[in-house]
């Protein structure tokens, strides 16, 4: 972890009319780091994230992501970043090649790259052999990896990673974390919401979000050592109660 | 483009393992041009005849004889009285009631001229018309058979007026011979082209967005026209596709002319699918389930069908409904094909189309790209 801010975010608020979704919220995240954005379903994760990847359009405040403007320079974030979205989002009807050919295509990457790009995923997550398989012949939790593995196929700064672990089973999330993990040492920094919080004791910093404001934010231990809890567990369920 | 390549290279890939686009573009239109060139037509046959003879006179006889012989009248019922007749047209069992006056014949031959009745039900306005046209032919051409026959008596009874009667001659140009799937055919073929790709293409944008794909989509840097491009693309070839399809079938089953150039058929349905698959995405912009594209769809394509000369002439139009077919891409496609293959014009005679589609083309496409919203 180093001291630079890759996303710097101020007062940033999304109203669906009435409805405040997002509240002002305020925070950094730093080169490298994985940033743990926890909250209860309903309480802003996602949108919030989509304002920061571009896909949604601030009502106020303002936010830089790797350098950019959140709000004037949406579409070049776009090309420093990498986004996994909760609904799953690779092309069913494709093959496993054929989804990363696609994705490393639109993201520029030449043609010898993403023939690079496509061994070293097939070979990482061991796919080799479904390679040509059509992506939805495969289980849930290695489609969930490929996700991943795609949503950095072109190397991006930072990598959004809405509930990734959503529905797969804890051998499959042990792997998923240590795929995160390897990124992370890679330099990428991980912006990554969950509301399993056995997983936020992985991160290196984790915001609890509840009713789209930011009522916590620190390391997993100090979140703990304050809210004088045993688990992350207990720490979420002492914010939420309040 | 490279990232066009990859955009159109997924779309051809995801259309060809689609079980049932393939069928959808072959047998569906061959089905369709096939059933409506030959079903749809406003070919008048089976006029159903009640004559009420109250003369019962060889003369009355002779045109009941002459009228059967024609082989689009049938006489159903030769009631007594105009009642028993009206009571068969109430039930639906008679077309049209010709009635013939009593003293029928005799005032004739005293060239008093006498009056026939005929009663045209008009429920079908265009059955009624053309119908009781074709009738009043039959009559007028018993009238003149007898004028000739019997030319010394008419010479003797009244001063010669057997050169009063005007005749109208008709040449039927472009389809001599009146076939009427050489004038279906060509209509269909357009409309079944604009009708798939339109649907195809308001379908398939709204179809990522359902499943979820197009959203990641909208974080990749690409550029709203190299998306709107890349769904434009495929979908043009299948439209070409189908438009050969149609083309084919048109030939080998009902032998249509060709009269004018392919080239410019083709030049113009790559102008008109363009124009009709902009219009597609941009619905398609606007609908956030399949089943909401296919009803914004649907409203245009049945306004587009029942507009544009397919089964009611344009010329027929009132005169503010003949603006509104402007800006009917398929309007101005069956135009085209129907010149060109029936009367072998050329580019020169279908500019005015050329021109309206193009423009056309130029507003929906860049209103599809324009409204596509990569931000919420």
């Amino acid at each position: 972890m180093n001291d630079e801010k890759v996303i710097q975010v101020q007062d940033l608020t999304k109203k669906f009319g009435d409805f405040t979704a997002v509240d002002a919220i305020t925070f950094d995240v730093y080169r490298g780091e994985i940033f743990g954005f926890l909250g209860a379903n309903g309480a802003g994760k996602t949108t919030a994230m989509k304002m920061l990847n571009g896909l949604s359009k601030p009502t106020s405040g303002n936010g830089t992501v790797a350098g950019l403007d959140v709000i004037k320079q949406s579409e070049k974030i776009k090309e420093r970043i990498g986004y996994m979205s909760q609904r799953f989002s690779l092309y069913e009807d494709l093959t496993v090649k054929e989804n990363i050919r696609f994705y490393g295509g639109v993201y520029g990457l030449s043609k010898q790259k993403i023939k690079d790009k496509t061994d070293q995923i097939l070979e990482e997550l061991q796919l080799t052999e479904v390679a040509s398989k059509l992506v939805k012949a495969l289980p849930l939790g290695w489609k969930q990896r490929l996700a991943f593995a795609i949503s950095m196929v072109h190397d991006p700064k930072i990598v959004f990673l809405d509930e990734p672990t959503g529905g797969v089973d804890p051998a499959v999330r042990r792997q998923f974390w240590e795929a995160i993990y390897e990124a992370a040492k890679g330099g990428s920094t991980i912006f990554v919401t969950t509301h399993y919080m056995d997983e936020a004791e992985y991160c290196d910093r984790v915001s609890i979000m509840v009713d789209g404001k930011i009522e916590a934010l620190d390391t997993p231990d100090n979140l703990k050592a304050h809210y004088n809890a045993e688990s992350m567990d207990e720490v979420f369920l002492k914010l939420a109660r309040n | 483009m490279k990232l066009l390549k990859y955009l159109i290279q997924k779309e051809f890939i995801q259309i060809l393992r689609d079980k049932t686009l393939l069928p959808m573009m072959t047998v569906l239109p061959i089905i369709q041009l096939i059933l409506l060139s030959i079903a749809a037509s406003n070919e008048v046959k089976n006029v159903r005849l009640a004559i009420v003879d109250k003369d019962q006179s060889e003369m009355s006889r002779q045109l009941s004889n002459k009228v059967v012989a024609n082989d689009r009248f049938s006489i159903v019922a030769a009631p007594f009285n105009n009642n028993q007749a009206m009571d068969l047209m109430q039930a639906d069992k008679v077309d049209i009631i010709l009635e013939v006056p009593q003293n029928f014949e005799k005032e004739f031959y005293r060239g008093e001229a006498p009056k026939l009745q005929m009663l045209v039900n008009a429920i079908n306005g265009q059955q009624a018309t053309i119908g009781s046209g074709y009738l009043s032919s039959i009559i007028g051409s018993l009238n003149q058979e007898i004028v000739l026959n019997e030319p010394v008596l008419f010479n003797s009874n009244s001063n010669n007026n057997s050169n009063a009667t005007i005749i109208v001659s008709n040449n039927t140009w472009y389809n001599p011979e009146l076939k009427y799937p050489h004038f279906m055919a060509p209509g269909i073929l357009a409309e079944l082209t604009a009708l798939l790709t339109i649907i195809l293409s308001a379908m398939n944008i709204v179809k990522e967005r359902e499943v979820g794909t197009i959203e990641q989509i909208n974080v990749t840097p690409i550029k709203k026209w190299q998306l709107i491009v890349g769904k434009l693309i495929p979908f043009l070839c299948i439209g070409m596709f189908v438009l050969t399809v149609g083309l084919t079938v048109a030939k080998l089953v009902f032998d249509i002319p060709m009269r004018g150039s392919l080239l410019l058929i083709y030049g113009y349905g790559f102008v008109n699918i363009i124009c009709v698959l902009g219009l597609g995405l941009l619905i398609s912009n606007f609908a956030n389930t399949q089943q909401q594209a296919i009803f914004i769809a649907f409203f245009f394509v049945m306004i587009f069908i029942l507009m544009c000369g397919l089964f009611t002439p344009i010329d027929s139009m009132p005169t503010w409904a003949q603006y509104f077919t402007i800006p009917n891409p398929l309007a101005h496609f069956i135009s085209v094909t129907r010149k060109v293959l029936l009367k072998g014009s050329g580019f020169m005679d279908v500019k005015l189309e050329f021109f309206y589609t193009f423009i056309l083309a130029i507003i929906f496409n860049s209103l599809a790209i324009w409204t596509y919203q990569k931000q919420e």
